[in-house]
C-alpha cells in the first residue's frame, strides 16, 4: 500500500497525472516522490506536495482535500486507487483497468474517455462525466462509472461503449451525441437528454423533460435492463424489486441525428 | 467376479461412449411455464445423433440466472464441433426466441465458444442493438412481442454422448417402473441429460442392418420375442429390456448419473443391469459398470 499525504493548500491546480499505481509500481518513497508534476505552470515532484509513504505495491491511499489536484489516475491500467476525500477534474481519465473510489466528490472530466476499469464515486461528480474532450470523437469506449450523489451536465457525451450510473441527477444534456452504452440516473435526469444521440440508452425512473426529437415507442419490460441492475446490484448499488420487473416507455430518437438510440422511462402506472 | 445390488446381477461390461462436442444454453422466462415451453421445444426430436442431427435434454431449473427470471439449463451434443454451432442457431432462433418471454443466455464457461447471438442478431434487420455487461456481449432483437435478448458467444466443450446401461426385467412392467427410478435418481446430476422419450429407450440399435440403406438396426440380441429366432443375449425369465442413454459435458458426469441410475434400477423383479458397447473399436469412452459401483457392491 502507497501512501500519500497531501500537504497543499492553494487554489492552484497541481497537474499530477504520475498518480497511478503503474508509475507507483516497484519504486521507493524515494523514487516516488521525484516522480514529476506541474503546479500552475511550473514542473515539480510529486514529493514537493506529498508526503510519500511507499511499498512498491499497486494500490495507492490518497489523504487530504484534493479537489485542486487534476488527473489522479489517469491513463491506470491497474491496480486501487482510493482518494479518502475530493479528487480534482480528470479523475481516471483514460484509464483502462484497475478501479478507482472517491470518499468525497470529484470534478469535471471523470472517467473522461476511458476505456476500461471502475470509478467510483460516493459524493458528486463534475460536468462530463465519462464524456469526450472538446474535438474528440468518443467519450468512454469501456468500463463503468458509479456515482452515488448527482453528476453534471453532459454526462456520457459521445460515449461509444461502457455504464455510467448516477444515483442522484443530472444536470443537461445527459448523453449528448451519444454512440452508444449506456446511462441509467437514478435521481432527475437532466433536461434535454440525448440531444444528437445515434444509438445507447440512457435510463430513468422519473419523468424527465425530453426534446421533440423522441419519439415514443411503447411500454415494455426491457429484457437487458434486468442483467444491467442485477449487476450493478452486486456492485452494492441500490436497486429496488420494482425496477426489475417494471415496464418502460421507450423512446426513440435523436431523430436529427441516426434516431436509433433510446430513453426508457420507468412507468409508475 | 460376479456383483449384485439388491440381488440384481451387473454384468462385468462396459458402455462404450463417445466424444463429442457439448454447449449449455439457459432460458429464462416470465415463468418457469415458459421457460420450459421453450427448452422442451428446444430439446424435441433430438434423440439420436442416426436421425436427429445432435442430441439435447433439459439439464434442470435455473434459479440464479443473469436476468434474475426464472431459468431452465438445456445441454445439447453433436459428434463434430462444426456442427454445434449450426445445431444451436437452429433450435434458439426456432424454438427459443419464437417463445414468448423468453432470453437465452449461454452456460458454459470454456475455452472453445462459438457465435449464436451474433449470427441471430440479423432477424433484427438492422434495428437489433447490443449490450456488453460485465465483459459480456448480448443482443436485444426486435420481436413483435417486444425484445429477444440472447447472448452473443456461447461455449462449446469436448463432451461425452452414448453412455447406457440396459435394465433387463420379468415383464414389461417391473422394467419400466426401474427405469423411471433410474431416470428419477439420474436427473439430479448435473452436468448430464438423458435425451430419449422420458429418459428412456425401447428401440436400442445395433450398429448395420440386413439392409444396405441402414446404418442401424434394432437390437435383435435384447429383444425378447427374438429369443430362439436369434443369438440371443437374454437369460431366462426376461421379457422385457429397456435403456437408459446419457449425454454429458465430461466423463465424470456420465459416470456418475450411470452409478445412480443403476442403483435406482435395481428393485425387485429385475434380474440384471447390463451395458451396450461396440467391442471396444468405435467409441472412446469405456465406462465400466463394476468400476463405478465397486463402492457400493463393498457396501
Amino acid at each position: 500500500m502507497t501512501t500519500l499525504k497531501l500537504n497543499l493548500q492553494s487554489n492552484i491546480p497541481l497537474e499530477a497525472g504520475t498518480i497511478t499505481p503503474d508509475q507507483f509500481q516497484d519504486k521507493s518513497p524515494g523514487q516516488i516522490a521525484k516522480l514529476p508534476v506541474v503546479f500552475g505552470n511550473e514542473p515539480f515532484e510529486l514529493g514537493d506536495f506529498f508526503t510519500v509513504d511507499a511499498d512498491g505495491s499497486n494500490d495507492i491511499i490518497l489523504k487530504g482535500d484534493a479537489s485542486r489536484v487534476k488527473h489522479i489516475g489517469e491513463g491506470m491500467t491497474k491496480g486501487n486507487i482510493i482518494v479518502e476525500g475530493n479528487a480534482g477534474m480528470h479523475l481516471g481519465a483514460g484509464m483502462r483497468g484497475g478501479f478507482i473510489r472517491v470518499e468525497g466528490n470529484a470534478g469535471d472530466w471523470a472517467g473522461a474517455e476511458m476505456a476500461g476499469g471502475l470509478i467510483l464515486i460516493k459524493g458528486n461528480a463534475g460536468h462530463a462525466l465519462g464524456g469526450a474532450y472538446r474535438g474528440s470523437r468518443r467519450g468512454m469506449t469501456r468500463g463503468r462509472i458509479l456515482v452515488n450523489g448527482n453528476a453534471g451536465n453532459e454526462t456520457g457525451s459521445l460515449m461509444r461503449r461502457g455504464l455510467i450510473a448516477v444515483g442522484g441527477s443530472t444536470g443537461e444534456f445527459t448523453g449528448c451525441f451519444m454512440i452508444a452504452g449506456t446511462v441509467i440516473v437514478f435521481g432527475q435526469l437532466g433536461a434535454r437528454p440525448g440531444p444528437g444521440m445515434k444509438h445507447g440508452t440512457l435510463i430513468t425512473f422519473q419523468t424527465p423533460e425530453l426534446l421533440p426529437t423522441f419519439r415514443y415507442a411503447c411500454t415494455y419490460q426491457p429484457g437487458f435492463l434486468g442483467l444491467i441492475l442485477q449487476s450493478l446490484r452486486s456492485q452494492g448499488v441500490p436497486v429496488v424489486d420494482e425496477y426489475l420487473t417494471g415496464r418502460y416507455r421507450r423512446y426513440s430518437g435523436d431523430f436529427t441525428a441516426l434516431g436509433k438510440g433510446e430513453i426508457l422511462v420507468y412507468d409508475q402506472h | 467376479m460376479a456383483l449384485y445390488i439388491n440381488h440384481v446381477e451387473i454384468e462385468d461390461t462396459y458402455a462404450e461412449a463417445f466424444k463429442m462436442w457439448g454447449a449449455r444454453a439457459i432460458i429464462t422466462a416470465r415463468t418457469r411455464k415458459w421457460a420450459y415451453e421453450a427448452a422442451n421445444r428446444m430439446t424435441g426430436f433430438a434423440t439420436s445423433v442416426i436421425g436427429c442431427k445432435c442430441e439435447a435434454g433439459i439439464e434442470g431449473d435455473v434459479d440464479d440466472t443473469l436476468d434474475g427470471r426464472p431459468g431452465v439449463s438445456v445441454l445439447i451434443f453433436t459428434p463434430s464441433k462444426d456442427d454445434l454451432p449450426k445445431r444451436l442457431m437452429e433450435r434458439i432462433g426456432q424454438t427459443v426466441m419464437t417463445c414468448p418471454t423468453t432470453a437465452c443466455f449461454n452456460g458454459l464457461v470454456a475455452p472453445d465458444n462459438v457465435t449464436i447471438g451474433g449470427q441471430l442478431r440479423y432477424f433484427g434487420d438492422g434495428y437489433q442493438m447490443s449490450k456488453l455487461v460485465d465483459g459480456r456481449r448480448f443482443w436485444r432483437i426486435p420481436v413483435m412481442e417486444g425484445e429477444f435478448l440472447i447472448e452473443d458467444r456461447f461455449g462449446m466443450q469436448p463432451s461425452v454422448g452414448g453412455g447406457n446401461f440396459l435394465i433387463l426385467g420379468e415383464n414389461a412392467d417391473v422394467t419400466l417402473d426401474a427405469a423411471e427410478r433410474a431416470v428419477q435418481a439420474m436427473r439430479k446430476v448435473r452436468g448430464a441429460i438423458l435425451p430419449f422419450p422420458g429418459g428412456i429407450v425401447r428401440s436400442g440399435s445395433k450398429t448395420g442392418s440386413q439392409y444396405k440403406f441402414l446404418i442401424a438396426s434394432t437390437n435383435d440380441a435384447y429383444c425378447p420375442t427374438l429369443r430362439g429366432v436369434v443369438q440371443t443375449a437374454l437369460p431366462e425369465g426376461i421379457n422385457s429390456v429397456l435403456e437408459i442413454v446419457i449425454d454429458g459435458l465430461d466423463e465424470q458426469a456420465v459416470e456418475e448419473a450411470t452409478r445412480v441410475g443403476i442403483l435406482a434400477a435395481c428393485i425387485p423383479g429385475i434380474r440384471r443391469i447390463t451395458a451396450g458397447n461396440y467391442g471396444g473399436r468405435l467409441g472412446q469412452f469405456k465406462i465400466d459398470m463394476h468400476r463405478i459401483l465397486r463402492q457400493e457392491a463393498a457396501a
